[in-house]
């Protein structure tokens, strides 16, 4: 029963591991993106739902309402989201540039094409 | 002046002329006069402290690098007596190398000249470190200023043997020397040379003979075997280089430090107490006697000369293990009777090899007629290296067998004894093959004469110096006593 | 007026500078631009040092917010410290950068280059100087994203495929720092590094704050290059452009290594990092197997680039050495090698990235004889080795120095024995460098002249710093050893 109730923990841990996975078992640029996503995006969720409590509403001075949800996290995973798109952004770009420079993004490609024609 | 300023000019005229040659080097003539004046002044520099009635004890600091641990000079007898023999000999030894590298005309002579006076700056300092980190500091600077002299011709074997030479020295003294130096500095709190040693009561005396061994094989300098390789290597420089570094400076350096080491950072009374040299001494005895006999074996006179240079310096790391006034007094002594009889037979080497470009024994035979003062001059030398009187080797033998009987220590006579046999055995063959065998093949071949005057009146005056000293070896004692605690 | 706004103006000035950058569209105004704003903030980070050296730690609290709910700078010896080591390195190798940059990167690009410098330069100061855990994570997201711009500047193609791996292993590493952080907000309620320190003991025998403990010493770990999480730095420094190389060897991990000692010492405190954690345990193993094999690895490359950032993973293990000797006299070492090795690093990059300039590479094959051409740029290559190995009168040699008198303080033997025997792997590397160099023989010099002395005065410059903080080392030493007191006294 305890387990389950950190249930939301169990989906982050999931998550991340997911994520993990495609990082490292992908040879595929564009899914190690999509699996860095994946795991950022679990942290994401690690925060809001840290933040929230049962039955509170938005930190707002109302009549009444003494259960609040802490704020701080959600703000603070703002960032950590921006900070995310920008690494998305940078990685897609760069995957781009390996496209352009390389004609395949499959890093087995790329590291025998390296390997052929270097020192 | 002060003691003081004298020893920093000592230090920056070298450097000053490094400088001059670097910026005459497209003129010969004027970068040879450099050179020389150069080595004049060093000269002058180093005998008026010598000379100097008082010792300012009081060290100078150069710079402080660390809380406590500084750069500093400071001049004590076997400092002197050290600097007096490097820069005295430096003198000849530029002559010396003016003949012989024009005689060669061998090829970068520029860097040849600068580097060897950076080396003599480098041996100032070693000669006059007030502490352990000074020295160390200069050690690392002669072995790296004399690279590039090993390695001058640039061929394969003479990368060869800079690789060895460069890898031994450095390995021995950052390896060993400076984990010791640490642990010194760790135990002691100070790395200053004082009289009586630093080490009392600081460091368990179980713990004595492994910081010892650190020092002396650390010091690789010194030849200890089995770190002694890197002396035949680096024969393949040219051979004023030879003559000069790797009979005076760098070794010398080598053996200096040891004796330093055992007098002012152990103290002779701590080590004799607690006995702690005694795996030491064995190892230079072997060391001693071994060379010797390699050197027996080797036909090419330089190699010969090299592993001799090996065996004699062991006789200095051997006067100091045994710890005792007599023992230590005899080594110091050998630096200095050591490096005037040495220097002498690199120098016939060296003359032999530009008069008739030979460098294997056998091949010597006769030469001793065609040049009759290149052979009496290493006769000479070689019976002072021998150690028998009348010449100035004779002393610091007598001293060591002093040395080895106040210690109690009847087998380190027998090997002092023994090592003087194989020393007769493995020298005298030379002069005599040169004298009175028949020249092989080639009688008296018509080009070959006594080298360039440059090259003779240089081995000639150290030869003559040899038997001077055997004269005149009491001003040296008594500059020495101090050392000793007497 | 001014002088009380320093902390943040550290940081801001190369940020603000950075959007102005991409605006100019000349070359030369880029760099003129960003390299007095990087000697700006090099003035800045003087007076700090002087200011915390006079009165001690400096408090700024951004906004007038106060902590623990605004954000705040905390400047004491340790940062103020590496605050002058970031941007020391920058600001000299900014000097270096505009021929070598020229000669390197597409011109059209260069507005980008330069502003992507100023962004990294942000981020890492602001890493240093911030006293908030949070705060941290977004300053190193700032200097990452502008670095994998950097290296991914380089025209060599291999240089997108070293930038995209960094860019995957650094996000990983960056994400457990945020878990990491998150764990602690969880536990604690409280982002500030001081306050987070006082609100620990309470729960530090909790399993979160383990994990958050472990979250961010390996998310950290992989920033630092710590070994076993090196392996995006040797091809990230070998195919970066040369001036890129020169300023991340010489501030990039050297942040990384400065964060991993605030955590370990200001936030969990070395009685949960030492005591509890075992880190030491675990750090020292891994450290000497590090040193060991990266210094082995260096020894077998064949690209001169490539052999110096092998040595940069052996070396970051030192500093983790001393770290984990877990003293006061380790920690001195671990924080003299930050700024020493900052020095030798750049320097050794700079003299690669000269002899970029003029040969295009540099691979071992192609710089056979290359000192005959490039006396200078070799001269200062064994200047710059001889301090990387530790020679006396070199500031390799004052890290050594006190690494050996930390493990001997320790009793441990091995220890120093190990540091002595690196050092010769160390000769051995940087002898094959000079041996190549010097040695071999090359046909002509026709075509490969010295390189320009506007790459060469910096070089030097770098060159003369190693040597003058080697033979006058009482200023890092006294700040890197009150640096460790304070790390070590601020434990809970």
């Amino acid at each position: 029963m305890e387990a389950l109730g950190h249930f939301n923990y169990w989906m982050v841990v999931l998550l991340m591991m997911i994520g993990l996975y495609v990082v490292i078992a992908s040879g595929n640029l564009i899914k190690k993106i999509v699996g860095l996503n994946l795991f950022q995006t679990s942290v994401f969720i690690l925060y809001i739902s840290m933040g929230k409590r049962a039955g509170g509403t938005a930190p707002i001075l109302v009549e009444g309402v003494v259960n609040y949800s802490n704020p701080l996290p959600h703000v603070l995973i703002l960032t950590a989201i921006v900070v995310g798109v920008a690494t998305t952004a940078v990685g897609l770009a760069l995957a781009v540039r390996i496209y352009s420079a390389y004609g395949s993004i499959e890093e087995a490609d790329i590291a025998e094409q390296d390997q052929s024609n270097s020192d | 002046m002060t003691a003081g300023a004298i020893m920093q000019l000592a230090l920056f005229t070298p450097l000053a002329g490094a400088v001059a040659i670097a910026v005459c080097g497209r003129r010969p003539n004027l970068r040879e006069t450099a050179t020389l004046v150069t080595a004049v002044l060093l000269f002058g520099l180093v005998a008026a402290l010598v000379l100097r009635e008082e010792l300012t004890r009081e060290p100078v600091v150069l710079v402080e690098t660390l809380p406590g641990l500084s750069l500093a000079l400071a001049a004590e007898p076997l400092g002197l007596l050290f600097a007096l023999v490097a820069s005295g000999l430096w003198i000849l030894t530029s002559v010396y190398s003016i003949g012989y590298m024009r005689g060669n005309n061998e090829s970068n002579q520029t860097r040849f000249y600068v580097c060897f006076a950076v080396s003599i700056a480098a041996t100032m300092g070693v000669a006059f470190a007030a502490n352990m980190f000074t020295l160390f500091v200069f050690y690392e600077a002669l072995t790296l200023a004399t690279y590039p002299l090993v390695t001058h011709k640039g061929n394969e074997e003479a990368r060869q043997g800079g690789r060895t030479y460069l890898g031994l020295l450095l390995s021995t003294s950052i390896g060993f020397l400076l984990v010791a130096l640490i642990w010194t500095w760790s135990a002691a709190g100070t790395l200053d040379f004082t009289a009586g040693g630093i080490l009392r009561g600081k460091i368990d005396d179980s713990l004595l003979p492994w910081l010892l061994a650190l020092y002396f094989f650390g010091i690789g300098k010194a030849a200890l075997m089995p770190f002694h390789r890197w002396l035949p290597a680096a024969m393949v420089a040219p051979t004023p280089v030879s003559a000069l570094l790797h009979a005076v400076a760098v070794v010398k350096a080598g053996v200096f430090t040891i004796l330093k080491v055992t007098i002012y950072i152990f103290g002779i009374d701590l080590l004799r107490e607690t006995d702690a040299t005694s795996a030491m001494m064995w190892i230079a005895a072997f060391s001693l006697l071994a060379a010797s006999l390699i050197a027996l074996r080797k036909n090419n006179l330089k190699a010969r000369l090299a592993y001799s240079t090996v065996s004699q310096l062991a006789y200095v790391t051997l006067g100091a293990t045994l710890a005792t006034a007599m023992g230590v007094m005899g080594g110091a002594l050998q630096i200095a009777m050591h490096a005037m009889g040495k220097i002498t037979l690199f120098f016939c080497a060296g003359a032999i090899y530009v008069a008739t470009h030979k460098t294997e024994i056998n091949d010597m035979d006769g030469l001793g007629r065609t040049m009759p003062f290149t052979y009496a001059a290493f006769f000479i030398a070689a019976l002072s290296i021998i150690g028998l009187p009348p010449l100035g080797g004779s002393w610091s033998k007598w001293y060591l067998m002093l040395g080895a009987a106040d210690a109690g220590q009847q087998v380190m006579i027998a090997v002092l004894m023994v090592s003087s046999l194989l020393n007769i055995a493995y020298l005298i063959p030379i002069p005599v093959r040169g004298f009175f065998f028949a020249g092989s093949g080639e009688p008296a071949s018509p080009g070959v004469r006594e080298a360039p005057l440059a090259c003779v009146v240089p081995l000639c005056l150290t030869a003559a110096g040899s038997v001077l000293l055997f004269f005149y070896a009491d001003p040296i004692y008594q500059l020495l006593l101090p050392i000793t605690g007497q | 007026m001014i002088s009380e706004h320093l902390p943040v103006l550290q940081v801001v000035v190369p940020l603000l500078a950075g959007p102005v950058c991409l605006l100019l569209r000349r070359p030369s105004a880029n760099w003129a631009l960003a390299a007095s704003v990087s000697w700006i903030t090099l003035a800045i980070a003087v007076a700090l040092l002087v200011e915390v050296r006079r009165a001690g730690p400096i408090i700024y609290q951004l906004g007038g917010w106060a902590a623990p709910w605004g954000i705040e700078y905390r400047i004491d010896h340790v940062n103020a410290f590496v605050l002058l080591i970031v941007s020391g390195v920058s600001a000299v190798v900014l000097l270096f950068a505009r021929a070598s940059v020229q000669r390197e990167i597409n011109n059209r690009r260069i507005n980008i280059f330069y502003t992507g410098w100023l962004l990294c330069l942000t981020g890492l100061l602001g890493m240093t100087a911030t006293g908030d855990a949070f705060n941290v994570f977004v300053f190193l997201e700032i200097s990452s994203l502008a670095t994998y711009l950097l290296i991914s500047l380089h025209p060599d193609r291999r240089a997108l495929s070293a930038a995209f791996h960094y860019l995957v292993l650094g996000t990983i590493g960056a994400t457990f720092i945020l878990i990491g952080i998150a764990l602690l907000y969880m536990m604690t309620g409280t982002l500030n590094i001081v306050d987070l320190a006082a609100h620990l003991p309470p729960v530090a025998q909790t399993r979160t704050v383990a994990v958050a403990f472990s979250f961010l010493v390996i998310g950290i770990g992989i920033k630092a290059a710590a070994f076993p999480l090196h392996m995006w730095l040797p091809n990230a420094y070998a195919y970066a452009p040369s001036a890129v190389t020169a300023l991340l060897a010489g501030t990039a991990t050297k942040v990384a290594v400065y964060l991993l000692l605030r955590f370990l010492f200001s936030l969990f405190g070395p009685g949960l990092s030492f005591e509890q954690y075992l880190l030491d345990k675990i750090l020292l193993p891994l450290a000497a197997v590090g040193i060991i094999s990266m210094s082995v690895a260096a020894i077998y490359q064949t690209t001169a680039k490539k052999l110096l950032a092998y040595s940069s993973v052996a070396q970051i293990g030192y500093m983790l050495l001393g770290i984990s000797l877990a003293s006061v006299t380790g920690l001195t070492a671990t924080v003299l090698h930050l700024f020493n090795h900052a020095l030798i690093k750049s320097a050794l990059f700079m003299a690669m990235g000269c002899v970029v300039y003029r040969i295009g590479t540099t691979q071992l094959a192609s710089m056979a004889g290359l000192a005959r051409c490039m006396p200078w740029t070799m001269a200062a290559f064994v200047a710059g080795g001889l301090s990387l190995i530790g020679v006396p009168l070199t500031v390799g040699f004052i890290s050594k120095w006190y690494l050996i008198l930390a493990a001997l303080e320790r009793g441990w033997m091995w220890l120093a024995a190990l540091v002595v025997i690196t050092s010769l792997l160390a000769v051995a590397y940087v002898w094959r460098v000079v041996e190549v160099a010097y040695f071999r023989h090359r046909e002509s010099c026709a075509e490969v002249a010295e390189a320009p002395l506007s790459l060469l005065v910096p070089t030097w410059l770098m060159i003369a710093a190693n040597y003058y903080f080697g033979v006058d080392a009482s200023l890092t030493t006294g700040v890197a050893g009150r640096a460790a007191e304070l790390l070590f006294g601020a434990a809970p």
